[in-house]
């Protein structure tokens, strides 16, 4: 057994370090798609709160129409997280056709392949607690993959269209939202009401999404055999055992 | 020859200066500058009138009497003189087979110029049988007088959409107009009923250009249905201000607030209610006080409560909606997220404790 000494009190124990184990790391994330994953979150974020406040307004404010502008302001910011949105989502696609195999992970399912169908299998073994461990996953793990794709890359798409379509009408026709979205997404869905009703059930469906997403990648962190979340700041992924 | 409007309008002692005033109002109600005045003078100078077949099929009439009450000057001797309305089963004297042979001579005379008005809709269940017409069953009656006309109008959400009658489980399976005819140009002129000025707005429109106005992709003329009644409501500064009534009786109604909160459909719903008004412009129901029920838009009997901005979804009960819905699911995702982070933390807690005795055991 080494002997253990006290702590340097300024932080520094080179011999601690020298002791330590080394962990293998693959650099995974490049920088653009960090990028856009927390401007998206963020904008998810202000996106799913005014979006919900749009649904159901907060208590009125008091005085003069004209001294307030509050809900003016809740959709201004509905808008403008829709475009950091919508501009983000451009450019992370992209980024998919410019950046490492990982970056176009997020818009494709191999769904011809077996192998990925048993990774998928082992996945779902691991958080059964039918696995001790997981596997080891250089990028997206099979089932985050499946999920990605079906939320943020199809659910994006659909909260896109359906939203400007929403917005178009309020910019009426002439606008490029109504003549590019609008125009053609309101007859499609029949009415009004029903395109309202499917936004607000898609701002739902990436609530259910980001639940599971955050819970997945903080329970990977401390019980899988890789790193998530430092990963998504740093871009290396580490592995553990 | 058939007489011109002008003629019918002299004949009925209408002087040529309320005949001027009703060009220049309908030139505004049509959204047209001025220099369209003696365009549309003109055109009821000269042109015959063109016959209209009005058929009613299942339906209220409250197309009828909203039609008859368009207000502006000249009220509904004017309106229905302009239309030379041959037939309208219930505002005609004529009355049996007198009445029916007047399709059958207008068919014939104007074949292919003339304009089939259609309030309500043809059921299709058991051969068309719910709703007969002249001893036929309308549906019938309805391909016929079409299948020699130069356009269709489709009066209400009736003809347009189905309405009331279509809602589900639609028993008679009441179908729309354009569901039944085909290769007719087809003007849907929704809401339950619609707009009297509207309606006359739009006739005077085809008698006076020749055409059909404009339409969206939907059939409506953009120029009253282009934008919702929210894009043009007097209350629209205090939803932006976020000022909304929360009761029907508390002090916000009485204030004039946004009744979005109370389920108004006026964001969701394409009509010229806020710019048109009804009763000759007195009011709408926003102004009375009461949010706007959605009558114009595709089956707004089969969306929900009134009451209700978010739609109830059948699928999960009847009382849900988008919120329940989701809320509830992200209740269950979070409870079940919840479980399996403690069922992690006992099984990794497991695995630690197996292992460190395994390690003592060396």
């Amino acid at each position: 057994m080494t002997t253990h000494h006290a702590p340097s009190p300024t932080g520094v124990d080179d011999d601690a370090v020298a002791r330590a184990p080394s962990l293998k790391s693959i650099y995974v994330y490049e920088a653009p798609v960090r990028l856009w994953h927390w401007v998206n979150a963020l904008a998810i974020v202000v996106l799913a709160v005014s979006g919900y406040f749009i649904g159901s307004p907060p208590p009125s404010v008091p005085g003069e129409a004209s001294d307030n502008f509050l809900f003016g302001y809740i959709r201004f910011a509905h808008f403008a997280a829709a475009y950091v949105f919508a501009v983000g989502f451009l450019a992370r696609l992209y980024w998919g056709l410019v950046g490492n195999d990982h970056s176009r992970e997020l818009f494709s399912i191999p769904v011809l392949t077996g192998a990925y169908w048993r990774e998928i299998g082992a996945m779902l073994k691991w958080y059964a607690f039918l696995r001790p461990y997981p596997n080891r996953y250089v990028g997206h793990n099979p089932l985050a993959r499946i999920s990605m794709f079906f939320a943020i890359f199809l659910g994006g798409i659909f909260m896109l269209v359906t939203g400007f379509a929403l917005y178009g009408e309020g910019a009426q026709a002439g606008h490029w939202s109504h003549t590019l979205f609008t125009s053609w997404v309101l007859p499609l869905f029949g009415q009004s009401q029903t395109l309202h009703t499917w936004h607000h059930l898609g701002m739902w469906m990436i609530v259910l999404f980001v639940m599971v997403h955050v819970y997945a990648a903080v329970r990977e962190d401390i019980m899988g055999r890789q790193s998530m979340i430092s990963t998504m700041l740093s871009g290396y992924r580490m592995f553990k055992k | 020859m058939t007489e011109t409007f002008y003629e019918v309008l002299r004949r009925q002692g209408i002087t040529r200066r309320s005949f001027i005033k009703f060009c220049s109002l309908t030139a505004s109600s049509l959204g047209l500058g001025s220099t369209f005045v003696p365009k549309i003078a003109h055109a009821l100078e000269t042109k015959p009138r063109t016959p209209v077949i009005w058929l009613h099929g299942l339906e209220c009439t409250c197309c009828s009497e909203s039609f008859i009450r368009s207000a502006h000057p000249l009220t509904k001797d004017v309106v229905l003189s302009m239309l030379s309305l041959d037939y309208d089963d219930t505002l005609m004297a004529a009355a049996g087979h007198q009445a029916e042979a007047i399709i059958e001579e207008v068919k014939k005379k104007y074949k292919g110029n003339y304009i089939v008005a259609v309030e309500g809709n043809p059921p299709l269940n058991e051969d068309g049988m719910f709703c007969i017409h002249g001893g036929r069953p309308f549906v019938e009656v309805l391909k016929e007088t079409c299948a020699d006309a130069k356009a269709v109008i489709s009066w209400g959400a009736c003809a347009s959409y189905g309405c009331v009658q279509a809602a589900k489980p639609n028993p008679t399976r009441a179908t729309p107009v354009h569901q039944v005819i085909s290769g007719k140009p087809i003007v849907r002129v929704p809401g339950c009923p619609p707009i009297a000025e509207v309606m006359t707005g739009v006739v005077t429109y085809m008698l006076t250009f020749d055409r059909i106005p404009e339409l969206d992709r939907q059939g409506r003329p953009k120029m009253f249905y282009g934008q919702r009644i929210h894009d043009k409501c007097y209350r629209r500064p205090h939803f932006d201000a976020g000022q909304f009534v929360e009761q029907w009786d508390d002090d916000a109604a009485r204030r004039g607030y946004c009744l979005y909160k109370m389920g108004c459909k006026g964001p969701t719903t394409y009509n010229a209610c806020s710019t048109v008004r009804w009763n000759g412009g007195v009011s709408f129901p926003i102004q009375s006080g009461h949010g706007c029920i959605g009558c114009s838009e595709d089956g707004f009997w089969d969306k929900g409560s009134f009451y209700d901005r978010v739609t109830d979804i059948k699928q999960f009960g009847i009382e849900s909606n988008a919120d329940k819905v989701g809320g509830t699911a992200a209740a269950v995702v979070g409870a079940g997220i919840a479980v399996h982070a403690g069922l992690s933390a006992l099984s990794r807690a497991r695995i630690n404790h197996s292992q460190e005795n395994q390690q003592g055991g060396n």
